[in-house]
């Protein structure tokens, strides 16, 4: 090979090989990026993914920014977050990325979600990716109820009232517990004290971590696609499976078009509709915190509210405690309650089309319930039997129900 | 990618239904404000400092944005607005001593900067319009009881409630207030005295947000650049993606 011609030339290639000799920044490069083989059928759900992690990162930029010129105090927090609004350069439209940042994570990750159902991304052998995610959706709902808290308005300080006072429902050691994650009598200074140093400190770290995890698990075995097609099974000469495409750059290509419209979707919220309706941004949550005023009215933020809508389906105020957890831990158990011996939905029978639409209607109905005030108790329980025949019966017809032969390749 | 996006679009219509069945709400009237009309927002600034601010702070609102916000001199703002020893780059505080005036009024005058975010426009247009009359002094149909006599009666006249007794399945008769009607008039025409309301509502609007008037202007912008932006990522996406689409 000719030698570098220039001084700057060959101090990059210097730098490359002293590099190059101590990390394996390349092999990372080639096995994560260029060399990661993807199918090529990816379609629009394919998206969230990425998508998701753009949020991420939208949420820690703009978080650090705040964490600037916010005080953790309960004096203080309501109007720190006021003075952002007005007297920080730039500060308004930093929180209103991470306010609105806050409620997108939770769509495209729902749709995210959705998307492993229908192909029947958690079957093996991305059992683990599945955990990961799902484990990940855990610790979003632990950060995004603590920095919810933190502005400290009505809405903050109830909101975490009725979700702390939950622990209660524990037998025996209900109350201490209670105590224990507040650090007082009630939802006070020391709460949100606590709740800004794990939602600042300790969640992010957490949340990065499986993130990383989630993507190393997929990484190791690979994507899924619509087809659920094992895309290693034909390979090429070379050893490059004959329906996939290097991920950079046609994949990255692909993705930053896909952020180019989410990030318009994004922007027409933050600067036209930032208090989204009242559910990004709730009204009440603009008087300052008053432990001596109860509003008419706590509903949860619109993502928690099927969830919400659960814990109000049982009247026994510990089994809806165990109902709403069971809600949402079952998830984890989906890559074994679905014994279908296809992938994805496309080459199941019209059941589970069926099943996965009912599924989705009661989550989204389940979702309005929770957000409505008083609810009809009976449809509340109808779209709770529902959410759980869902996961329950799941065995059943997928064990039953006659699948279509899977082709070899992808298709279209 | 097409039946993605049609099940997508069902599951947002399915979703945007819910507010719709959640909405009730009380009947409120609309309050038809427009916060980027600077007059309106000007003539509501004057009005709010002379009838509101003898008791209601707005805490988290400068003289000094408000003067460049409204495009108004910093002398007309010091010499009409700037209230006993404030300054221009002081809050907008009322010289009404907080603690002595819940003894006086049984509950201190609340702060109004960001009353135009929780309670909405509309709630403070037509609580503005509801004051009636009774013998046992000012009640309001928007807020039973209010605390603050109406303060605004010069202008707007005194009101009375007509009333209308139901009775109920079980026997038992409730008084509802129908309508309010104006007893005497004051020194606005009902008309006017809408408008007078309304400024001080958009006013209210802009202190709540005063980001509210740079935010859309620059929003169209971002708009624009990412919809080029977005253009142009997708002829790279069509380019790059050629080969394989075959």
């Amino acid at each position: 090979m000719a030698k570098p011609a220039g001084p700057i030339a060959r101090t990059a290639e210097a730098v490359d090989d002293w590099v190059g000799e101590r990390a394996s920044v390349k092999s990372f490069y080639r096995k994560h990026l260029s060399e990661y083989w993807a199918p090529k059928n990816f379609n629009l759900w394919y998206f969230f993914g990425s998508l998701s992690l753009l949020v991420l990162v939208n949420q820690l930029l703009t978080g650090i920014f705040l964490t600037m010129h916010y005080k953790p105090d309960a004096e203080l927090a309501f109007a720190s977050v006021e003075y952002i609004m007005r007297d920080v350069e730039w500060g308004w439209l930093i929180r209103y990325m991470h306010s609105t940042g806050a409620s997108l994570f939770f769509a495209v990750v729902y749709l995210h979600m959705f998307r492993a159902l229908m192909y029947g991304s958690y079957k093996k052998p991305r059992e683990l990716v599945w955990i990961l995610g799902v484990a990940i959706f855990l610790i979003l709902m632990a950060e995004s109820f603590m920095g919810y808290v933190l502005p400290w308005g009505q809405m903050s300080y109830w909101g975490a009232q009725v979700i702390i006072s939950l622990f209660g429902a524990v037998p025996y050691v209900g109350e201490g517990l209670v105590e224990w994650i507040r650090g007082d009598y009630f939802v006070a200074d020391a709460t949100l004290n606590r709740f800004f140093a794990l939602h600042v400190v300790a969640l992010p770290m957490v949340l990065l971590l499986l993130v990383v995890l989630h993507l190393a698990a997929l990484h190791e075995v690979g994507s899924n696609n619509p087809d659920g097609v094992d895309i290693k099974a034909k390979k090429d000469a070379q050893g490059r499976p004959l329906d996939a495409v290097p991920f950079h750059p046609y994949y990255t290509v692909k993705d930053i078009f896909g952020a180019g419209v989410f990030l318009l979707i994004a922007a027409f919220i933050v600067f036209f509709w930032p208090e989204g309706g009242g559910k990004f941004l709730k009204p009440d949550n603009f008087v300052m915190a008053n432990p001596l005023v109860t509003p008419d009215h706590i509903p949860p933020v619109w993502y928690f509210t099927p969830f919400y809508a659960i814990l109000q389906a049982v009247p026994d105020k510990l089994l809806g405690v165990i109902t709403m957890g069971v809600a949402v831990l079952i998830l984890f158990l989906v890559p074994w309650l679905d014994r279908s011996p296809v992938r994805s939905l496309r080459y199941r029978s019209w059941v589970s089309r069926l099943a996965l639409g009912i599924f989705a209607v009661a989550f989204v109905r389940l979702g309005m319930l929770g957000l409505a005030q008083d609810s009809s108790t009976f449809e509340l329980r109808l779209w709770t039997f529902v959410y759980f025949a869902f996961f329950i019966l799941m065995p059943l017809w997928t064990s039953f129900e006659k699948t279509k032969p899977v082709p070899e390749r992808v298709t279209s | 990618m097409i039946r993605s996006i049609r099940i997508l679009a069902a599951a947002a219509v399915l979703a945007a239904t819910g507010p719709v069945l959640a909405a009730g709400g009380g009947d409120l009237d609309a309050a038809g404000t427009n916060v980027f009309d600077r007059a309106s927002l000007q003539r509501g600034a004057a009005l709010f400092v002379n009838y509101c601010m003898g008791c209601h702070s707005l805490q988290y609102q400068r003289y000094q944005r408000l003067a460049e916000d409204l495009e108004l001199s910093e002398e007309m703002v010091n010499e009409f607005l700037v209230k006993g020893n404030s300054e221009l780059t002081d809050y907008m505080k009322s010289s009404m001593p907080y603690e002595e005036s819940a003894d006086w009024f049984g509950k201190a005058p609340p702060d109004l900067t960001l009353t135009a975010r929780s309670r909405g426009p509309d709630w403070i247009y037509t609580f503005l319009r509801s004051y009636y009359l009774t013998d046992n002094g000012w009640n309001n149909t928007v807020l039973e009881n209010p605390a603050m006599p109406h303060v605004l009666w010069d202008l707007q006249g005194i009101q009375r409630a007509l009333t209308e007794t139901e009775t109920d399945e079980d026997g038992n008769s409730r008084t509802r207030i129908t309508t309010l009607e104006l007893d005497s008039g004051g020194r606005l025409s009902p008309s006017e005295y809408d408008r007078t309301v309304r400024d001080i509502t958009a006013f209210m609007e802009y202190v709540a947000e005063p980001v509210i008037l740079e935010r859309e202007r620059l929003g169209v912008w971002v708009l624009l650049f990412l919809a080029v932006f977005t253009f142009l990522a997708y002829l790279l996406y069509v380019d790059y993606w050629k080969d394989v689409k075959k």
